[in-house]
């Protein structure tokens, strides 16, 4: 009786999670990929049309302004985070003195929502009273900074304000990284008269391997699915000119009432996430086989 | 590494370097928050008269009562009171079930393993990775369907639903530490499923249950994008209606409001943050290790 108890209760304990997986993640996917194969607008219609609807995204301009405001967001967003989340993990990790008092003000940005960083950069970054007035009233009168509101530089402050929220994170990762690097190693190439910028180079940081990766999935993750940021701060605009496919997917979703395109838009969203993700695992697992 | 010398180096001009640059890094960090708070204790003529780094002349609280209280976001203009006990009614109930649900999930995983245990973890782990707009349209139509759109409990569900994975991946990491003699051991004394769990995993979760709250309370408090889909007029969690709020177009624009807003959204992630700060970090990289 126990036996056969113990056989079926960790099952049944399992299954609502396996179906609700199945249902709303599996099924939901399956559904949204469905609509977007439709003529669906206001209503969902749940005819198959085709590809009709990825035809008219790929026509609409606004979608290829935010696909490159994911590209340029995104790729700015990792490298500045990653170069400035690695430097600081270096210059942290040399015995520094109160490390967990500078440590906790790098990290706590990460704990507010993109909502509250977006509402404090749009304050900071606002032309006239922002940190334009301060620059005027320090003296640089000639100093301008209308980033926020000129369509070609308002996607670079989403950048700012992302690196600001994120960078400590990733500073974090890196330095748990770097202090289970073996010391002995170390040690042993200080013995034979390399420089400390030489060990970094040639052995910490190449060590760092599945750091990198994990930080990549994340800050990717975190790119890709920006909305909440670029709401707050730019709201896309000014015109279009900041959009990002989950805005885009938001407002033809919800306040166009075009949802086939929304779906299609969701659903080139998943494939950008795929395309990121799954070599970056690969390879991860690749390199974890190897003993790295 | 170089925590092989234990005695503080002298201080070099390249160890004052190090220094000053990490401080000017710190302040870096710190300005938003200290320009959040100074501009919420001053009023909008010191606003436009000083600058961002000015100090008040004259503290006064009165934006902070405004945001909470009076502020209109949108068309209501009730300040942020409602929907940040929106925010608590709906986060409260979403981490503890959430957290619940993923340490059983977890015990199974870890110490029950069952023929294909492996692809099922996998599969579940999917759900860490997708980009929530990949569902939104099917689950709103279904919250429509089950009259539990623009609800509380909607946004509860829909927070409990997509946190599992999260949750069962922290608990089943941390299980997997837990030695399977012990569990073997119990068995052969005649336990069963849960007086195993009641007796020897749960009492062991104390840790881990605190890294998952706070990572569940951080994300379902900070949530955006479900909460404007599905949070409707009347259960909008604080931070859609901080977003109305610094967004509304109407009108001067308070920027002292908007800040102590601002602040009020963050103070439940921050005050946690500062309270249990290990757990907190414990919670982002095992966060970031996933899969």
């Amino acid at each position: 009786m126990g036996a056969l108890a113990d056989t079926w209760l960790p099952r049944l304990v399992l299954s609502p999670t396996i179906i609700a997986s199945l249902v709303f993640v599996y099924g939901f996917i399956g559904l949204t990929a469905w609509l977007s194969l439709t003529e669906s607008r206001m209503m969902p219609n749940f005819e198959f049309a085709g590809l009709v609807q990825y035809e008219r995204l790929f026509e609409i301009d606004r979608w290829w302004v935010s696909a490159a405001n994911l590209g340029l967001f995104g790729g700015l967003f990792i490298a500045l985070c990653l170069a400035i989340g690695l430097c600081m993990a270096i210059l942290l990790d040399q015995r520094i003195r109160h490390e967990g008092a500078l440590r906790a003000i790098y990290l706590y940005p990460m704990a507010l929502s993109f909502i509250v960083t977006g509402a404090a950069w749009k304050w900071i970054l606002n032309p006239g009273l922002g940190l334009e007035k301060l620059m005027h009233d320090w003296g640089f009168t000639n100093f301008s900074f209308d980033w926020l509101v000129n369509s070609d530089m308002a996607i670079y402050t989403v950048v700012i304000a992302g690196v600001w929220q994120s960078s400590g994170f990733v500073m974090a990762l890196f330095l748990a990284g770097l202090r289970s690097v073996d010391d002995s190693i170390i040690k042993a190439a200080m013995v034979d008269g390399a420089s400390l910028p030489t060990i970094y180079r040639r052995i910490v940081i190449p060590s760092l391997r599945p750091v990198f990766f994990s930080v990549l999935l994340v800050l990717s993750h975190i790119a890709i699915k920006s909305f909440d940021l670029v709401m707050a701060l730019t709201a896309g605009g000014p015109g279009t000119s900041s959009d990002v496919p989950a805005i885009f997917m938001y407002q033809f979703s919800f306040t166009r009432g075009q949802l086939g395109l929304g779906a299609a838009s969701a659903m080139m969203m998943l494939a950008t996430v795929l395309a990121v993700l799954v070599p970056l695992m690969y390879l991860e697992t690749k390199g974890a086989r190897h003993g790295r | 590494m170089a925590a092989e010398l234990h005695d503080a180096p002298r201080l070099t001009p390249g160890r004052i370097a190090i220094y000053a640059l990490l401080v000017l890094v710190a302040l870096y960090y710190l300005a938003p928050l200290y320009v959040m708070l100074s501009t919420s204790v001053k009023t909008l003529d010191q606003i436009r008269s000083g600058n961002l780094l000015d100090l008040s002349l004259h503290p006064t609280l009165d934006a902070w009562n405004k945001a909470w209280s009076t502020a209109c976001t949108g068309v209501r203009c009730e300040g942020l009171r409602p929907y940040f006990w929106n925010s608590v009614a709906m986060a409260v109930p979403a981490v503890l079930i959430s957290s619940l649900i993923g340490s059983l999930n977890g015990y199974v995983l870890a110490h029950w393993r069952f023929p294909g245990h492996n692809a099922v973890f996998t599969a579940l782990m999917v759900g860490c990775f997708i980009p929530f707009q990949v569902v939104i349209l099917p689950m709103a139509r279904l919250l429509g369907m089950a009259e539990l759109a623009n609800t509380t409990t909607g946004l509860v569900i829909v927070h409990i639903i997509y946190g599992i994975a999260f949750t069962t991946l922290f608990f089943r990491n941390y299980y997997v530490t837990v030695p399977d003699e012990l569990v073997n051991a119990a068995r052969i004394d005649g336990a069963g499923f849960f007086m195993i769990y009641r007796r020897i995993i749960f009492p062991l979760s104390l840790p881990i249950f605190m890294v998952c709250f706070i990572w569940q309370f951080t994300q379902i408090w900070n949530d955006f994008l479900f909460g404007v889909v599905f949070g409707g007029a009347d259960a909008q969690p604080v931070t859609v209606a901080l977003n109305n709020l610094v967004n509304t177009s109407t009108g001067v624009t308070e920027y002292n409001v908007n800040m102590a807003a601002a602040i009020i959204a963050a103070l439940p992630t921050l005050a946690i943050y500062m309270i249990a700060g290990k757990y907190f970090v414990r919670g982002l990289t095992a966060g970031a290790v996933k899969g």
